[in-house]
């Protein structure tokens, strides 16, 4: 315990010490002027890649642990058997919260659709656990803003309630895999019991585990952002990425299914994009597109689920964030 | 001889949790076999709904993480101590 605010405090001093340290070594080591491109490309980078990182470690830390009072088994538990409307709200929330990885996504498919999940319950689950995350919220807090970083987190949590309920009222059923309702799926004895070494320890392993894996593309895509800053003129994007036309959400959208990016190595370009007159709407579309629809996550779907479903899926949580980004340019 | 278990289809976890696995068995100098299952229908059967599982002698020890080296020994020895007869 007492290493552990050791840590917090050494984090806290680390954090204060960012901007002197970043406009030192940018203006008074390598002497750039604070007018010039390269001064303020390489400040933006020196000042925005620690900070970024810092705040990712703290937070995953934090979330790490509250991911221990959580497991597929109690959220299997909680939404079975629970009526579309409220299920549908309890399966966001909780798909946040619960440890998931992509890649066991079809025995968690499974394990819901047996134990009486309805359709579009697990759905909502499995469209808000990869698009609200830490690592996300991170990056959109720290680079674009909180105000963004709330949207983004209470937009993507109503796309997941309202596309899942959707996908329920469409009566798909049938286009679920036949053996995925012939399995048998056995019973996990116990819970756990997990003491307060044991929720830290797993903590400090998602600490390395995710910042292991998110942090070279934090790195390349701030270095590709701070570029953008510097060396883009102001507004060049106003014409392709603005507002203006009514195609660049739906056209941001599309571009997104296919990439298949982290949060992390997305963000920040989108950032500098929007800083260089990408309207806010069309920029929370596109970053929505590419993190929530992905075309490997799909493939690994279809494995549980036959093309009208999957295709199904697509359409309806596309057409959510499409909406999403036209309010967005409407109000902003 | 001690029967140990990876559950999970082929994942880049699950083959990281094969190879500690194989390192603990190594460093406690016990005989097994360190068997992957990768069949949905037996994986499901198991009530693992996150992968990648790890089974020592048919007891699920552990599932959707990849525990530390030091973890996994712990987790095997575990079992066999429970196993063996106490004397």
């Amino acid at each position: 315990m007492a290493g552990l605010a050791l840590l917090a405090l050494a984090w806290a001093g680390a954090y204060a010490a960012l901007r002197p340290l970043a406009d030192a070594l940018t203006y008074d080591l390598l002497r750039l002027s604070s007018d010039s491109h390269l001064g303020s490309s390489v400040n933006f980078f020196l000042y925005d890649t620690p900070k970024v990182l810092l705040l990712l470690t703290g937070i995953v830390f934090l979330m790490g642990i509250v991911r221990t009072f959580f497991s597929p088994e109690s959220t299997r538990r909680l939404l079975g058997g629970r009526r579309e409307g409220v299920g549908n709200v309890a399966a966001a929330g909780l798909g946040v919260v619960t440890p998931f990885c992509s890649c066991s996504a079809v025995p968690l498919f499974i394990g819901f659709v047996e134990a009486g999940v309805p359709l579009g319950v697990t759905f909502s689950f499995l469209i808000a656990a990869p698009m609200v995350n830490e690592v996300a919220i991170v990056l959109l807090f720290s680079l674009v803003g909180w105000h963004i970083a709330v949207l983004y987190v209470a937009l993507g949590l109503g796309i997941a309630i309202i596309s899942g309920w959707v996908i329920g009222r469409l009566g798909m059923e049938r286009h679920v895999e036949a053996f995925v309702y012939e399995m048998a799926v056995g019973q996990l004895d116990s819970d756990e019991r997990l003491s307060w070494v044991d929720r830290l320890h797993r903590a400090r392993q998602a600490v390395r585990e995710i910042v292991g894996r998110v942090w070279p593309f934090v790195v390349v895509a701030i270095a590709v952002g701070a570029g953008i800053h510097g060396y883009v003129p102001e507004d060049f994007l106003a014409d392709v990425m603005g507002k203006g036309a009514w195609w660049t959400v739906p056209a941001a959208v599309v571009l997104g299914v296919p990439m298949y990016s982290n949060a992390a190595g997305i963000i920040p370009v989108v950032e500098a994009l929007m800083d260089k007159g990408a309207a806010t709407g069309t920029a929370l579309a596109f970053m929505m597109s590419v993190i929530a629809l992905s075309l490997p996550e799909m493939i690994i779907l279809r494995r549980v689920l036959k093309w009208p479903l999957i295709a199904a899926f697509i359409a309806v949580v596309a057409t959510g964030i499409v909406l999403v980004g036209y309010v967005f340019n409407l109000v902003s | 001889m001690l029967k140990i278990q990876v559950l999970g289809s082929g994942c880049a976890n699950c083959q990281k949790l094969e190879a500690l696995a194989r390192q603990a068995v190594a460093g406690l100098g016990v005989e097994a076999e360190v068997q992957k299952v990768t069949d949905m229908r037996e994986i499901m059967a198991r009530g693992v709904m996150a992968t990648p599982g790890l089974a020592v002698n048919d007891r699920l020890v552990s599932t959707g993480r990849v525990p530390s080296a030091s973890e996994v020994m712990t987790l095997i020895a575990n079992v066999l101590a429970e196993e063996s007869p106490a004397s």
